[in-house]
């Protein structure tokens, strides 16, 4: 069995996001880039499966620029098999995405494709779910566990309020919440050999789809700044502005 | 143009998370109709069919729906989708599963965790975990978007009802199983949907001290949150986090207890009405952001604050 995982090159996690003064998106330049969280945990969930015999192949995704081949050779070290990067300069939207993928799951076949359940950047949550709805598989979306057993995987859900179980007919897309695993770091040596693994260079127009967003965005601003507050000096003071000036409690 | 909104049911009632949502359609111009999914909730549906502003309201009567699939409920939704402009569900676990899988069907972009309306097309969203505000603006013909419940005040239920239409389940598709639920057995309320929260960080210390914050929260009827550092040290499981990669949260009391403020944590709690931060580093950056700020030992504070409450 093939596993793909689409990967995404984001601003770090523990960068300070600056918007941009002429509110037309959030500065990235010269600032420090990762691999989005969220893929990190499915590309080790990946890893684990195929070191459990459950998998053969790890194929890493990532559409963008050129330097998206640094994400992909981060999942490369960290133990995928090979990569395929789609080469474009246009801001991508989930659902051109989404498209992408659909293609690509055509021409490879993948028994499960295990994505992130969102990027930090954009926050919208809906890749995985789209492809899902493109290739008319099933989708265990916010997973907390894996398990396969034979054509079937059962997903273990993070929902409101608890945890859900499903049974899902492979080929399945799988999107990743935090509790699946902890991400592995790549070691020098794999680091080292990653650099030798294949990455395939596509365009869209090689999969036939159009990129063209279809949604504008017009401004982006930073959000209201909040004050800092009152010192208050112990508990019967803090608990009487809450009741009276806050009235919270 | 007309809405169709999906609403969602907990324990016999309409969700809270879902009666926020819907007010967004107040902001959207003409009719809003509500699909409602589930048997045996007869109490529910007449609720519902009273929420303000909603002119007709379709059932579908059918045991299998009581846990909801993302494959069924996108076809169900799509076997009405017909003349429908807007498409809207609060961004909960369910809303984020199924409305991509609809706008996709679709061919529609989907817009995530909506927190205004500022026009037919142009709607405005958190990115980067509520670090940049977005102003997008959507070509698509149908719109589906997920509403941030935090941003919106819950509709009113009135005494008469609408229009309840029965439906059907057809064309669904067989390819995922429903196999069991676990929630998780506490007298409080879930963190994304709680008035009160406080949270705990590394000031923690370990695992057991988190019952200081527990005593706490049952005075107040609070949900208790941790910082990521906290779950990290493994002193709580990892659906107790507030942030970036957590949960995001918007209370209208927040009380950080032992938590520094990186911005990871401020992502996830920074749109709270009141914070309050109580520490012992007067430097800590959680200060920065909180309206009442006690520099104190928690592990002093903490017994206090619960016999003064």
């Amino acid at each position: 069995m093939k596993i793909l995982v689409p990967v995404k090159r984001v601003i770090d996690p523990y960068v300070n996001i600056r918007v941009r003064s002429d509110e037309t998106g959030v500065e990235t330049e010269n600032v420090k880039m990762s691999m989005n969280p969220f893929c990190e945990i499915a590309v080790e969930e990946a890893i684990r499966l195929k070191e459990a015999g459950k998998a053969e192949e790890i194929i890493a995704v990532s559409i963008g620029n050129q330097s998206c081949q640094e994400t992909i050779r981060t999942a490369l070290a960290m133990g995928a098999d090979r990569g395929i990067h789609v080469l474009t300069e246009e801001k991508i939207e989930p659902i051109s995405i989404a498209k992408i993928l659909s293609k690509i799951c055509e021409q490879e076949s993948p028994g499960l494709v295990i994505s992130g359940k969102q990027a930090i950047d954009g926050d919208n949550n809906q890749t995985g779910q789209m492809l899902a709805a493109l290739t008319d598989m099933p989708q265990g979306t916010f997973a907390s566990k894996i398990e396969i057993d034979s054509d079937k995987v059962k997903v273990t859900r993070e929902i409101d309020g608890g945890l859900q179980t499903v049974s899902l007919n492979m080929p399945a897309i799988i999107t990743t919440d935090l509790r699946l695993n902890e991400p592995r770091y790549a070691s020098l040596p794999n680091i080292m050999k990653a650099k030798k693994k294949p990455i395939d260079q596509k365009s869209p127009e090689d999969y036939g789809i159009d990129v063209t967003p279809r949604v504008n965005v017009l401004k982006v601003i930073e959000p209201p700044k909040r004050e800092a507050g009152i010192k208050v000096e112990n508990i019967s003071e803090l608990v009487e502005k809450l009741k009276n000036e806050a009235g919270v409690i | 143009m007309t809405t169709l909104f999906f609403i969602e049911h907990v324990n016999g009632q309409v969700s809270d998370q879902s009666l926020k949502a819907i007010s967004a359609t107040s902001q959207i111009d003409g009719d809003v109709h509500g699909l409602i999914v589930g048997s045996d909730i007869d109490s529910v549906v007449a609720e519902a069919s009273k929420i303000e502003g909603l002119s007709k309201l379709m059932h579908l009567d059918d045991g299998s729906f009581n846990n909801i699939l993302a494959e069924n409920l996108t076809q169900l939704i799509l076997n009405i989708s017909g003349d429908y402009e807007y498409f809207l569900a609060a961004a909960t676990t369910t809303g984020k599963n199924v409305m991509p899988r609809l706008a996709a069907k679709l061919d529609v972009s989907q817009i995530s965790e909506i927190i205004a309306i500022e026009g037919p097309d142009t709607f405005i969203r958190t990115i980067y975990a509520g670090n940049a505000i977005a102003t997008v603006q959507t070509s698509d013909p149908k719109k589906v978007l997920t509403v941030r419940p935090t941003a919106f005040k819950s509709a009113l239920i009135g005494s008469s009802g609408c229009e309840i239409t029965k439906i059907n389940a057809e064309n669904m598709p067989s390819i995922s199983e429903f196999i069991g639920e676990e929630l998780t057995k506490s007298d409080r309320p879930e963190l994304t949907s709680a008035k009160t929260i406080i949270s705990g960080g590394r000031g923690m210390q370990n695992g057991e001290n988190f019952e200081l914050l527990d005593k706490v929260a049952e005075k107040l009827g609070a949900a208790v949150g941790a910082s990521r550092a906290a779950v990290d040290a493994g002193f709580v499981p990892n659906d107790y986090q507030v942030g970036q990669t957590g949960k995001v949260v918007a209370p209208e009391l927040y009380i950080a207890v032992g938590i520094s403020g990186a911005i990871q944590h401020l992502a996830g709690m920074k749109d709270s009405k009141v914070i309050v931060a109580i520490n012992k580093d007067e430097e800590a950056p959680i200060f920065d952001v909180a309206d009442y700020g006690l520099v104190a030992d928690l592990f002093q504070v903490l017994p206090e604050l619960e016999q003064a409450l």
